[in-house]
């Protein structure tokens, strides 16, 4: 407080301190000099909100301290002195709130803990709120079936996995691949180093991938997307797979207590991936099944909106195209009117088209880089995640791919890729695979023809048992309503069927509410585990609980 | 403003100077506020901070505010940019197209590199030395890499690549093993040959238990892993200086922890004191910083000498009066090609008892077994919630399945390390020797070392004048007059000016005349002026 005495000083001119009581003085020199300072006026702003702030703070921290004592005092001499190791107490939604109240604690901690105390060392608050935060249904489904999975013959009572993304339809094609020529690529790899100056498999690489590699990827995104879009190599940038790609692009976009508004259901793992180290939030843009679940502009600008007046910058929205794990794709015209509301918002769009390659459906797939190859005006703002693990049934290669149109922000993602590289032997094998243009394109198409084939299997097989799953044109999911089985419509009655369908019927699925779904009973069923043999043992197990839950209802 | 006019009301009138007033208003409107109640007082404090707050940025913004984000590695900036950015998007006109903004951790590391280390890097990859293709390139002495041994891993690749990868029966269980999902954290059979390689290599006498292991896509990560796991946003790490210039990045870029270097001295052979440590983070806590773990490097980069047994138990001791994490990066602890042997932290703690899990062990298979482009990096750490917690962040760095099969029956083949071991020692010994023989001639004296795949070289004699302007002059004549790309000490954060780190792993023995002469030339030129 001594600080503030030279303060009246400097401006006594200005004030007469005559007849006002103290506050309103104070307010006197404090108010015209805010004004001063910020050059043309906006006192308002420039102490209202601090102020605000520094209540609400001063109210977080009163409410979550739990010890009796003295109140943190900044101007009091002789603070009681703390043993023990107290723990802040971290929450993940508030990630600006307890940035700002674990400075001064952890300060005042460690300025008054006795020298010795040799208690146990804590951990970052950030990560324990990781390590404290309850596991979703989500992940506790997928450990389940680590401890007990279903085995045609080895384990037939075991969990069926219904609840992990990953494409096993077309691993024999890969599998002969491999076997014809994965030693000719590697060998190959580690002897270049000794004839040119071209890398070997050994040394070290550039972070961001290899040139050949971004050259075969951008060749291969080409392909798939079936549209004459091409990518230009340089706006790739290559990271083990397509979470810390997304990871990354968060960092990049907004700062620690900047959000992203994410059209819902989306992907259970988004949060993690997108929230856990960058402090980013993610904003749910609620969608309802009578949309068929695509994205409203009024309900982005509605969610953008509410999210300002609560003080939180948004800073992009990411979506999923084919979108996971509803399955639907997004039409030309609401690419663009996402776009309008980008440059109208001034905010970044993060489009991931992991599943660009697994369409089956009639409709036509149209890639955010078709849509600005046309209108580039705006390309700054769009940033495209993707990656071979879905797309080539190789999610062990750890494999993502940034792509941007935004010089600052591939610069910074270039540096960043030194936390999460892609292996140079995996970069060789992926660069030979890819220039084998004959196997790409029998890959894709196969792959794209089983994926239907299992998708009209497994929602025809649902249907008989009287559950509706939306129309689906891409990805690994059928997205089926189960509102008709939960006991109370409610997200416990959701959480209730769930539990039924991993204990008593042993499927592992993913219920709505982990991928934020708002409307309860929606289920998210994998079936690119399964062969078509599997599809009838899953259909009886669900009939056998549809049945017990129709008796009690 | 509204909030703060019904203030007068609740105190009592004072015609008294402003200051006074004010502190009689503070004070007890704190306690108010702390105990029982009342926003309005508690408000004028944080304003009147506020003011200042604004006013000290005011007066040290650069001419173009706009462009110049503030960087996010001080905790105050941090609450300044808050409100600014805020108000700036509330007051912003609705339909301007402005160009969409990146976010200000990125603004920051979009821009040009500024450290020595980088641009020198980056100068090298546009115009390599070959010795019959660029005779005339320059030479890459700044990056610490390891191919005296290539051949080896290229003999060992080539006759067991197919076993290790599809299996020597084939079959679907090979296929699905390596396409497949599988833990971020690494495989099993990973970890088990990881730590059965680890004992033979750094530890010895130790075991280390395949459970305490994460893996990682290489040590860049690990060690930004573990920088999350420790400590928070504006917290700080102690690193004894010299340190590997690449922490900067590694540590600070996106956890924003700080590093607090701790300068060593040539004449203590840059080994750390604890009374330094002490002061350091005396310091830091004055500072208002919380220090959360000390950093070091065991053997040490950029010096290569080896940290004796003592230090480490003093170390040990200093983090305990502390309360602090010790993180000890032992990514050099299989190139010991001096006679001095090398203590692992894992072999002091095993004799301890009680409170090891405050100690992380970093390590990784790009300098030891000269493999940097597999990318595997390992966490070992004695504490269960940092394994925990790093365990799941592995999920933005994890190791690719085939790699790891690779590296699964080369690291289990004890016959292959044995003969790599024996065979790198060897050639690294004599690559040093004949390296630091060449720069004797020249009069540069390097400093004691033991391990690495680098010498610590004193070229202080050669600078124009003994500052930190002098060294990077000297620097920049290497690297564009004698085409040489050596690391200058300042970019290791040493504070004696004219010490330079030339990484020699990479040379053949042809290629040390060429280096020494190139030395030479710019030697000459730099004796003449002084």
């Amino acid at each position: 407080m001594t600080r503030t005495l030279p303060r009246p000083h400097k401006l006594s001119n200005s004030t007469s301190p005559t007849n006002s009581s103290g506050g309103g003085t104070a307010m006197r020199v404090i108010v015209p000099l805010q004004g001063v300072v910020q050059g043309r006026g906006g006192l308002f702003l420039g102490s209202v909100i601090p102020c605000a702030l520094f209540y609400f703070l001063q109210l977080y921290l009163k409410r979550f301290r739990n010890d009796p004592g003295d109140p943190k005092d900044p101007n009091s001499s002789s603070p009681p002195p703390r043993t023990g190791s107290p723990n802040t107490s971290p929450s993940n939604s508030a990630g600006k709130l307890t940035e700002l109240s674990g400075f001064p604690r952890s300060l005042s901690r460690s300025l008054l803990s006795p020298r010795n105390t040799g208690g146990p060392v804590s951990v970052s608050s950030r990560v324990s709120s990781i390590l404290k935060s309850g596991e979703s249904p989500f992940y506790l489904g997928l450990k389940r079936v680590e401890d007990d999975p279903y085995h045609e013959v080895g384990n037939s009572g075991g969990i069926i996995q219904l609840g992990l993304a990953e494409n096993k339809l077309s691993l024999d094609l890969v599998e002969d691949w491999l076997d014809q020529n994965a030693r000719e690529a590697l060998v190959g790899g580690v002897a270049n180093c000794e004839e040119s100056n071209s890398s070997g498999i050994a040394s070290y690489q550039a972070f961001d991938g290899l040139m050949e590699l971004k050259v075969a990827v951008a060749g291969f995104m080409s392909q798939v997307m079936e549209k004459e879009i091409s990518f230009n190599p340089s706006q790739i940038v290559l990271t083990a797979g397509a979470i810390p790609a997304i990871e990354i692009l968060s960092f990049c976009l907004a700062d620690s207590g900047n959000a992203f508004l994410v059209p819902t259901p989306y992907h259970p793992g988004l949060d993690r991936d997108v929230k856990w180290r960058t402090g980013v939030e993610i904003i749910p843009v609620p969608c309802r099944s009578a949309d068929n679940f695509s994205v409203s502009i009024t309900a982005l600008d509605r969610a953008f909106n509410q999210a300002r007046k609560r003080g939180i910058r948004v800073r992009g929205i990411i979506i999923s195209n084919p979108t996971n794990p509803v399955g639907n794709l997004f039409n030309r015209d609401t690419l663009y009117s996402l776009l309008d509301f980008a440059r109208e918002k001034k905010i970044h769009v993060v489009s991931n088209e992991l599943l660009a390659g697994s369409t089956y459906g009639s409709e036509e797939f149209v890639s955010m880089a078709d849509i600005i190859d046309v209108e580039d005006l705006d390309r700054d703002r769009v940033h495209m995640v993707y990656a071979l693990s879905k797309d080539l049934s190789l999610p062990g290669f750890r494999m993502g791919v940034i792509h941007s149109y935004n010089e600052n922000v591939l610069a910074a993602t270039k540096k960043m890729a030194r936390f999460s590289s892609v292996s140079a032997p995996t970069q060789h094998l992926v660069v030979s695979m890819l220039s084998d243009a004959k196997f790409v394109e029998k890959l894709v198409k196969i792959n794209r023809e089983r994926l239907g084939r299992m998708y009209v299997e497994f929602a025809g097989g649902l249907k008989k048992l009287g559950i509706e799953c939306t129309k689906s044109n891409g990805g690994f999911y059928c997205w089926a309503d189960m509102s008709g089985l939960i006991s109370s419509y409610s997200e416990k009655g959701e959480f209730e069927l769930w539990d039924k369908l991993l204990n008593v019927a042993k499927l592992n699925v993913i219920p709505g509410s982990c991928c934020h779904c708002i409307e309860p009973g929606w289920f998210c069923f994998c079936f690119t585990l399964l062969t078509e043999k599997d599809i009838p043992v899953v259909m009886e197990r669900i009939r056998r609980i549809s049945e017990t839950c129709k008796f009690q209802s | 403003m509204t909030q703060t006019q019904t203030r007068p009301t609740t105190e009592p009138e004072r015609p008294k100077p402003t200051a006074a007033t004010a502190m009689r208003l503070i004070v007890p409107l704190q306690g108010v506020v702390q105990g029982r109640g009342g926003l309005i007082l508690g408000s004028l404090i944080p304003c009147a901070l506020f003011y200042f707050l604004q006013f000290y940025l005011k007066r040290h913004r650069s001419p173009n505010p706009s462009s110049d984000p503030p960087s996010p590695s001080t905790p105050s900036s941090n609450l300044a940019d808050l409100p600014r950015t805020s108000s700036r998007s509330n007051l912003s006109s609705r339909g301007s197209f402005g160009p969409v903004r990146v976010s200000s951790r990125a603004g920051s590391l979009a821009k040009a590199d500024d450290s020595t280390y980088y641009i020198g890097l980056n100068k090298v990859k546009e115009d390599p030395y070959h010795r019959t293709n660029n005779p005339n390139g320059i030479i890459q002495l700044g990056l610490s890499e390891n191919t005296l041994c290539l051949d080896l891993i290229e003999k060992w690749v080539s006759e067991n690549l197919t076993d290790s990868i599809m299996g020597s029966d084939g079959g679907d269980l090979s296929i699905s093993g390596i396409a497949a999902y599988k833990p971020f954290d690494g495989m099993t059979e990973m970890k088990v040959a990881m730590a059965s390689f680890m004992s033979r290599v750094i530890g010895k006498a130790v075991s280390f238990d395949p459970s305490q292991i994460v893996l990682t896509a290489g040590a860049t990560p690990a060690i930004e892993i573990l920088s999350f796991c420790l400590a928070d946003h504006g917290n700080a790490f102690l690193v004894p200086t010299p340190y590997y210039p690449g922490f900067d990045r590694d540590i600070r870029s996106r956890t924003g922890v700080e590093l607090i270097p701790v300068h060593c001295r040539s004449t203590d052979n840059f080994v750390f004191s604890i009374t330094a440590l002490d002061q350091a983070f005396n310091q830091a806590r004055k500072r208002g910083v919380k220090v959360r773990a000390i950093l070091i490097c065991n053997p040490a980069n950029p010096v290569g000498n080896i940290l004796p047994r003592e230090t480490l138990y003093d170390v040990l001791d200093f983090a305990r009066e502390k309360n602090i994490h010790i993180i000890c990066d032992e990514i050099y602890g299989g190139s010991i090609f001096g006679s001095e042997e090398f203590v692992s932290m894992a072999e002091i703690l095993d004799s301890e008892e009680g409170d090891k899990d405050r100690v992380h062990i970093i390590y990784g298979l790009s300098k030891d077994l000269s493999l940097p482009g597999f990318r595997a990096g390992v966490i070992y750490s004695y504490n269960d919630s940092v394994l925990a917690a790093a365990k799941k962040l592995t999920r933005f760095s994890s190791m690719s399945t085939l790699t790891q099969r690779l590296l699964i029956s080369m690291l289990s083949d004890t016959r292959f390390t044995q003969e790599y071991f024996e065979t790198n020692k060897r050639r690294v010994k004599e690559i040093y020797d004949s390296f630091v023989a060449g720069l004797k001639q020249l009069g540069i004296r390097c400093s004691e070392s033991n391990a690495g795949l680098y010498c610590w070289a004193d070229m202080s004699a050669l600078i124009p004048t003994y500052s930190e302007k002098g060294e990077l002059e000297l620097w920049d004549k290497l690297l564009n007059i004698a085409k040489i790309n050596v690391t200058p000490g300042s970019a290791c954060h040493c504070i004696e000016p004219g010490w330079f780190r030339c990484c020699f792993a990479t040379l053949s023995q042809e290629d040390i005349p060429v280096v020494i002469e190139r030395i030479q030339k710019v030697a000459e030129t730099c004796k003449f002026p002084s």
